[in-house]
């Protein structure tokens, strides 16, 4: 354990560039690093990583290892967990981060199993005991009604997955030097149990949940799937996306792909505007990102005007469609 | 087809967040005096994952929960859903388990029960979301594991898995047995049906202890610990909420289309 040293993390491309939470990682990553006083590496994987390898040392890796293989194409978890765990016997880090994204929150806890050490999933925040040294990870737990601390005393190296947007990338620096290892983790195709078959994805008519300034997000108080259809006019209407928060993903009134909160998406405009939504903590450990809440709800009580900024208590069938008008008048005006 | 269950007994995740209480040195939640614990809602799903295999295809299911005496009723409740057997994991040296001691536990006695094509497990449990003991007790087994499965499908040894995304899904296949865990995408779990109750609450839970599954001590609860938890706390949330009001609904709603222009949010 002595002998463990360095922050490594690892990166996803999509099409040989990374994608955004590679660079939250290598900023956190670095951030961790230079406060143990160690190096930070970029592990990346797939069948040709490219030009990618720059990029993880502009933003702030000492040393990339680039491990490519056919095997690497799709992510397939006896194939990454087995690149990786050889690659982690090699370099031996002291902390290794992953994104909570669909890849590392699969990868993440098998791997930690694999190397015998724990691993923390969904941290919100990372940092360095001054005393000890231990990374102390900060995660949200009871659907995010309170948080917890944990650290990983004994084992190496410490791992943790972490939430997209919540931290901060470096600048692009291109005068950065690095070294770009190519690592071959010799992978035996016959010990690779399961097969990646094909990824279908779901039509999204408008403005993508997660890139969305404003989210008009609808709840089980809607009462049926016709109601959406106001909400997803809104919607249009403010250049933002419709949501929803589970029962109606659940009900099947609107697609799954809709479901905002813990275990669907996270989402952080300028504008929510959550309709018949009680504001359970699962739900709003998707949403309490958002910059201004805005809630229409019948019961007074409701926890969402906790968290809300406005709020209008009433019965949403007679508030929207005045509100809708309004708004229609004031974007004309 | 055999398939093994792992379901876990935790404080009412629906709680109302008024209600919601911690205590920061046992550094779990104090459960509301009016919130039985429950099933954790993932692990749910999993018996009916379970349980419609085994419609398609025959065979049986077997539940197991490591945790208090209590978590026999969630297991009855299994039962009650379509289950066949059960078996209650409950020691004092199970006590103070993390992720690692809890897969540990559960893989012994997935390894004393034996045959097995499936074992299910919920995404994360409803408490503290650690969403890995699935992928641990896999890696124990030595078995594949595919994580956050909507749909699965068994034919000649292997399975298909609908794996549920943020966009979309994911199809893929595994070889058999394998593990899988299960996301809320799968569906409502089954109504436990009356007669299935009634034969439920005749039904007797074993109990095994760290001795019955040949666990051995330095890796279960607190002395097979691989993180700890140093704290646990409410963030504070801080908000005012101005509520918009009128004479009836429609000037509230005036109201607030001419705020949210007045501070330039629409
Ligand atoms: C492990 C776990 C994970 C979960 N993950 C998620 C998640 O990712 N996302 C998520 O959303 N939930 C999630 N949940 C579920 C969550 O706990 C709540 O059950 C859910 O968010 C409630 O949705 P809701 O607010 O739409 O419904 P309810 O709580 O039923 O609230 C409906 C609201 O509508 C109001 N209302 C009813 N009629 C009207 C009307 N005519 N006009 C105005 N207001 C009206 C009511 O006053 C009420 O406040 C999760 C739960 C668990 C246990
Ligand atoms: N004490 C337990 N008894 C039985 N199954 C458990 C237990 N803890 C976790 N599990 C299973 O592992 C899944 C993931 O748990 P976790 O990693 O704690 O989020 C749960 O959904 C259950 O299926």
């Amino acid at each position: 354990m002595a002998d463990n040293k360095g922050v490594m993390i690892v990166g996803e491309c999509v099409d040989c560039a990374p994608v955004a939470v590679t660079y939250e990682l290598l900023g956190v990553g670095r951030r961790l690093a230079d406060s143990l006083g160690e190096q930070l590496s970029g592990v990346l994987l797939a069948d040709k990583v490219g030009n990618a390898a720059k990029d993880v040392i502009a933003f702030g890796a000492d040393k990339v290892y680039v491990i490519e293989s056919p095997l690497l194409k799709d992510y397939v978890t006896d194939s990454y967990v087995g690149a990786i765990e050889k690659l982690c016997h090699e370099v031996k880090p002291n902390i290794l981060l992953m994104g909570q994204t669909p890849m590392g929150r699969d990868l993440a806890p098998r791997l930690a199993f694999r190397l015998g050490t724990g691993v923390t999933l969904d941290c919100l925040d990372l940092k360095i005991d001054p005393q000890t040294k231990l990374m102390v990870q900060t995660k949200p737990v009871y659907g995010g009604s309170a948080l917890a601390e944990i650290v990983c005393e004994k084992t190496r190296p410490q791992m943790a997955t972490v939430r997209p947007k919540t931290m901060e990338p470096l600048a692009r620096n291109d005068s950065r030097k690095g070294d770009i290892i190519s690592f071959d983790p010799k992978l035996d195709a016959s010990k690779i149990r399961a097969k990646f078959v094909e990824r279908v994805k779901e039509k999204v008519e408008g403005v993508k949940l997660e890139d969305a300034n404003v989210i008009i997000c609808g709840g089980r108080g809607m009462g049926g799937p016709d109601n959406f259809t106001p909400l997803k006019e809104l919607a249009k209407l403010l250049g933002g996306a419709l949501g929803a928060s589970r029962p109606p993903c659940d009900n099947g009134w609107v697609p799954a792909t809709l479901q905002i909160g813990l275990t669907g998406k996270i989402v952080s405009p300028t504008l929510y505007i959550a309709v018949a939504v009680s504001g359970a903590s699962q739900h709003l450990s998707g949403c309490s990102g958002a910059k201004n809440i805005v809630a229409i709800n019948k019961d007074a009580e409701a926890n969402i005007f906790k968290v809300a900024r406005y709020g209008v208590v009433g019965d949403y069938k007679k508030v929207l469609p005045p509100f809708t008008n309004k708004v229609k008048e004031l974007l004309k005006g | 087809m055999h398939s093994i269950v792992c379901v876990k007994e935790i404080p009412d995740p629906e709680t109302p967040a008024s209600a919601f209480a911690i205590d920061p040195v046992a550094k779990r939640a104090i459960p509301a005096k009016d919130k039985p614990p429950v099933i954790s809602p993932f692990d749910e799903q999993a018996v009916e994952a379970a349980l419609r295999l085994k419609d398609a295809k025959g065979g049986k299911v077997t539940v197991i929960s490591m945790g208090a005496p209590t978590a026999e009723k969630i297991l009855k409740h299994s039962l009650a859903m379509g289950a066949d057997e059960a078996v209650l994991l409950n020691d004092p040296a199970f006590e103070g388990s993390d992720s690692f001691s809890t897969a540990y536990v559960l893989a012994q006695a997935i390894k004393k029960i034996g045959q097995f094509d499936f074992v299910f497990c919920g995404r994360q449990a409803g408490d503290f979301d650690m969403g890995q003991v699935g992928s641990g007790v896999a890696e124990l087994l030595g078995i594949p594991s595919v994580t956050l499965a909507k749909k699965i499908e068994a034919q000649d040894g292997k399975a298909r898995v609908d794996r549920a995304f943020p966009d979309g899904y994911e199809v893929v296949e595994v070889s058999m047995p394998a593990l899988i865990t299960v996301s809320n995408e799968l569906g409502e779990p089954r109504y436990a049906p009356l007669k299935g109750i009634m034969a439920a609450a005749k039904k007797k839970v074993p109990v095994w202890n760290a001795t019955e599954i040949n666990a051995e001590a330095s890796k279960v609860g607190s002395a097979g610990r691989h993180t700890s938890m140093l704290k646990l706390f409410i963030p504070v949330r801080e908000s005012k909420c101005e509520i918009i009001a009128g004479e009836n609904e429609e000037e509230a709603a005036n109201k607030l289309a001419l705020k949210l222009r007045e501070v330039k949010l629409i």
